[in-house]
């Protein structure tokens, strides 16, 4: 098995592909790009959250001869941005459902006369009742969205719950709820378009998925598949808030391109980034857990709602998700998880590293303290007793084929962070320090690649091919946006063909160009695209062997040899290899049964943090973090994956507030939107054990996401072991310490003289 | 109407420009639109990301705060100008090798900002490095591999050479 095989550039410390260009100054982001004759775009939003749209008036003041005006009555094909439904309109015809909604697209030569000319647009509406909450929608008292705000629910069923709470020694109850984050992207969406009548639309752009893009332009544009074209630029971060939203503010800047005649860039400032592009979704999940008096869970029933905003986008695929994470990594014979997505009239949330998992696991992990607690028992031993082992079955009843080493991971976890012996000394200190200090743990796993049947709906096409000037090239459509893709690709490349790896480069993220391996999401690059792209190198060797002439074992001259003669007797050197689901996977998409995930990662994460009694601050000291992701392609860029996933995670857990007031972002700038900065994130120990996934490229398993599920529930659990007073809900602010915390000043008594 | 405005004179990477330019425009602005330095980035508009820093007279500044009247007749040094003839800065070495960028966006304003750290203190310590880049986020990396990057570079670089870098 190629996954045991010892290797000369996989699993090396490589520089990063485009390292030296982003070094240097020299990467170019959209924002860094002009086209001849270019125009400047800005969007025209509504300022209410529900209502109807009476009148558009142009302020005469200004010379609109001068602009581009674009509404949805300029658009050549279907009004909506094509994803899982088809709810979501490219701009607002006759009613708006959220704040911030677009409404009117301007272009001019001039980029500050565009901006200028937003606010002389002014819209007259006739509002409706909106809803704002979780709560709100479920009570369908004001429908917003289809028939009943329901934008998806799910169903999951193992056992009989029912059957399992008359035996139990202990029935704990818990509600956990997350609030929503952005991505924060230090690049803010943008993209440049162009159209012709002869070659359609062309767009580049910030982008993750360019075949979304791609897909949704058809559809507005009614146009053929090669009169759209989709190039990425160099994307300055993503995190899932590139997935979807790019299809809008592409078409965007599309139909002003159509409308103007010229190129048209349109760049968000970050205002209107953080008040109109998509969130992490809100949730609000309800555990009961029945567990016998030796800690052995015996039935969990969880409630799981997310708040979807206003329009379907990917909602339904994030409850997927966290449905299919929210019992944990453990055994129990009876499971239910009842989930639903509702809708509000919020931008609609989205995409974000993790993708509902991180708010199932920070509810089940946070219960399993609590649990711990009820019982009277260490949270580390009652989350062992539970733990999933290799032949375990899931929630869905998947099998654990592969090895699952989770009691490892624990046991290095605590030895790396020292836990038990620091839980004895933070006990003794706090008694007397006024700064409380405490530990804190989460256990999960993260499915790799997408749910269910979605790798085989998505049926990607991946290879290679090789240029007159002796260069491979990697041919796919997964982006680069500072995870690593165009390094670990190029590794996988340059090994399995037996080259260097500075003989492999990246062929452009263009649509025109290379086939569609698939949106990059999900953690599936390493495991699926990159396994595509071994198979299609595997694949052109055998080729060169049986027909041209490459012995045997070869040397990197004798395979580039090789392919001259191929490309002599056969025109071109391209082999592309199609996904192929591994063998003996089923998954019953109605009954939510079967495999859920063809692989998983598993971590420990252990949080050291001290709470100040007299500023009420929580601040992580140190983290530990263990995870099995298979194989490591290249150890520096899984670090900072794992590193900067957690630096997310704490921002999540102690930071990142979205506040809205009226359905729109008040705190729509980095000021008041705070992420953790070099001062905040403590250090990280990350550790790698390698258990390489015979199904991944070279053994790799997904690894992006996972960091990010973690954090949230170690840290508050932490704060529960340093206080003794359990947190329920993130993000958790000085202020929600204080609620809890604080001693209230005696009342003053009146004094008589 | 570019005619009516002045012309303001400063030397970028050691080399003297001269552009004419509205004196609020955003020095930012200037070195992206104006001399084709699009090395620097705007994150946020408003002084709180850092990815726009540049160095101006030996200070670190986000130059999307600077009216572009405040850098007539400045030194200013941008990422463009940290390599010298093809060879990178210790610091873009040290990042490469660390793995301190990521995405890259923070990237240019992150060197700018470790520049100025290490001709302050060409030695410092993990908390003068925490504090010397705080000003600038970094979304990515978690950081740590930044501080790597950072502490690695100053102690492969001497005293001497630093500060003949930063001379100008």
């Amino acid at each position: 098995m190629s996954a045991h095989a010892k290797t000369r550039i996989v699993g090396a410390p490589v520089h990063r592909k485009e390292g030296v260009d982003k070094l240097m100054g020299r990467a170019r982001y959209v924002d860094d790009m002009e086209r001849e004759g270019m125009w400047h775009g800005a969007t025209v939003r509504s300022t209410i959250p529900r209502g109807l749209i009476c009148s558009i008036e142009f302020d005469r003041r200004i010379d609109w001869s001068e602009f581009a005006v674009v509404t949805a009555a300029d658009i050549p094909g279907h009004n909506h941005i094509h994803l899982i439904f088809a709810d979501q309109p490219c701009l607002a015809d006759g009613k708006v459902n959220h704040c911030d909604e677009a409404i009117v697209l301007l272009a001019h030569p001039d980029k500050h006369k565009v901006r200028e000319a937003v606010g002389a647009v002014k819209i007259e509406y006739e509002p409706l009742p909106p809803v704002f909450t979780m709560e709100e929608s479920e009570r369908q008292k004001v429908v917003v969205w289809g028939a009943n705000n329901l934008l998806k629910s799910f169903s999951l069923e193992k056992g009989d719950v029912e059957s399992a709470w008359a035996s139990a020694a202990r029935i704990v109850e818990g509600e956990y709820r997350t609030g929503a984050q952005e991505h924060l992207y230090i690049e803010n969406n943008g993209m440049i378009a162009e159209y012709s009548a002869g070659t359609g639309v062309t767009v580049w752009g910030s982008l993750q998925c360019p075949f979304y893009v791609h897909k949704s332009l058809m559809a507005i544009f009614d146009l053929p598949e090669d009169k759209v074209r989709v190039i990425q630029t160099e994307t300055g971060g993503a995190f899932g808030g590139k997935e979807d939203y790019p299809s809008t503010i592409g078409a965007h800047a599309a139909l002003l391109a159509m409308k103007s005649g010229h190129p048209v860039k349109l760049v968000y400032d970050r205002m209107e980034d953080l008040a109109a592009t998509t969130k992490r979704h809100p949730s609000r999940i309800r555990h009961r857990t029945a567990v016998d008096a030796s800690g052995k869970l015996l039935a969990m029933d969880i409630d799981l709602a997310t708040d979807g905003g206003a329009y379907s986008t990917l909602s339904s695929t994030v409850l997927s998700r966290a449905t299919l994470h929210a019992p944990g990594p453990y055994v129990c014979p009876n499971v239910r998880v009842r989930s639903h997505a509702w809708a509000t009239n919020t931008v609609p949330y989205g995409a974000f590293r993790g993708f509902g998992a991180p708010q199932a696991i920070f509810a089940i992990e946070r219960h399993m303290d609590e649990i711990a607690a009820a019982i009277g028992m260490d949270p580390v031993d009652l989350r062992r007793r539970n733990f999933l082992h290799d032949g375990d079955t899931t929630a869905t009843e998947q099998v654990m084929r592969e090895p699952v080493i989770l009691d490892h991971l624990l046991d290095r976890a605590l030895a790396e962070s020292n836990y038990s012996a620091k839980r004895r000394e933070f006990a003794r200190e706090n008694k007397t320090n006024p700064v409380k200090r405490g530990m804190g743990i989460a256990a999960f796993y993260h499915g790799s690649g997408f749910t269910g049947s979605g790798e085989r709906y998505l049926n990607s096409l991946a290879g290679i091919d090789v240029t007159a000037e002796d260069k491979v090239r990697v041919l796919v459509s997964s982006t680069e946006f500072g995870q690593g893709t165009n390094t670990i690709l190029t590794q996988i490349a340059a090994e399995a063909l037996g080259v260097e790896y500075e003989d492999v480069e990246m062929a452009p993220p263009d649509t025109g160009v290379v086939p569609n391996s698939g949106p990059t999401v999900a953690s599936r690059t390493s495991m699926v695209v990159g396994g595509l792209i071994e198979r299609a190198c595997k694949q052109l060797v055998a080729t060169l062997q049986q027909g041209a002439g490459l012995g045997e074992s070869f040397a990197r001259e004798a395979f580039f040899a090789a392919c001259v003669r191929l490309r002599r007797a056969k025109g071109e050197v391209v082999s592309l290899c199609r996904y192929e689901a591994p063998p003996g996977i089923f998954w019953d998409d109605k009954k939510y049964r079967g495999e859920a995930y063809p692989a998983f990662a598993w971590s420990i994460q252990v949080a050291q943090v001290a709470v100040d009694t007299v500023t009420y601050s929580a601040e992580v000291e140190e983290f530990w973090a263990v995870q099995e992701v298979g194989r490591v392609l290249n150890p520096v860029l899984a670090g900072g994956q794992i590193e900067g996933g957690i630096a997310q995670g704490i921002g999540y857990a102690l930071y990142e507030k979205v506040l809205l007031q009226n359905g729109h972002m008040a705190n729509n700038q980095m000021t008041n939107y705070i992420m953790p900065t070099a001062e905040d994130v403590p250090p990280i120990h990350a550790t790698f054990v390698e258990i390489p996934f015979v199904h991944g490229a070279y053994g790799a398993k997904g690894i992006g996401e996972l960091p990010h599920d973690g954090p949230a529930p170690a840290i508050l659990n932490a704060i529960r072991d340093a206080v003794g007073v359990s947190f329920t809900s993130i993000p958790l602010l000085p202020e929600d310490l204080f609620a809890r915390l604080a001693v209230r000043a005696p009342v003053e008594e009146t004094v008589t003289i | 109407m570019s005619a009516t405005w002045p012309t303001i004179e400063l030397a970028v990477n050691g080399e003297t420009r001269r552009v004419q330019a509205a004196p609020m425009k955003r020095l930012l602005d200037v070195l992206r639109e104006d001399l084709g330095l699009t090395g620097a980035k705007e994150g946020c508009g408003e002084g709180e990301c850092g990815s726009c820093s540049v160095r101006m007279n030996g200070e670190l500044v986000n130059s999307c705060l600077v009216p572009v009247l405040q850098a007539q007749g400045a030194c200013v040094e941008t990422v463009e100008g940290l390599a010298q003839d093809g060879e990178l800065h210790p610091l873009q070495e040290a990042f490469l090798h660390c793995g301190g960028a990521q995405c890259g966006i923070c990237t240019p304003g992150m060197l700018m900002a470790a520049t100025q750290l290490l001709a302050q203190n060409p030695h410092p310590t993990i908390a003068e490095v925490r504090e010397g880049l705080a000003g600038n986020l970094c979304r990515c990396t978690g950081f740590k591999r930044i501080f790597d990057s950072v502490l690695s570079a100053a102690t492969q670089t001497t005293e001497p050479a630093h500060k003949a870098a930063h001379a100008r």
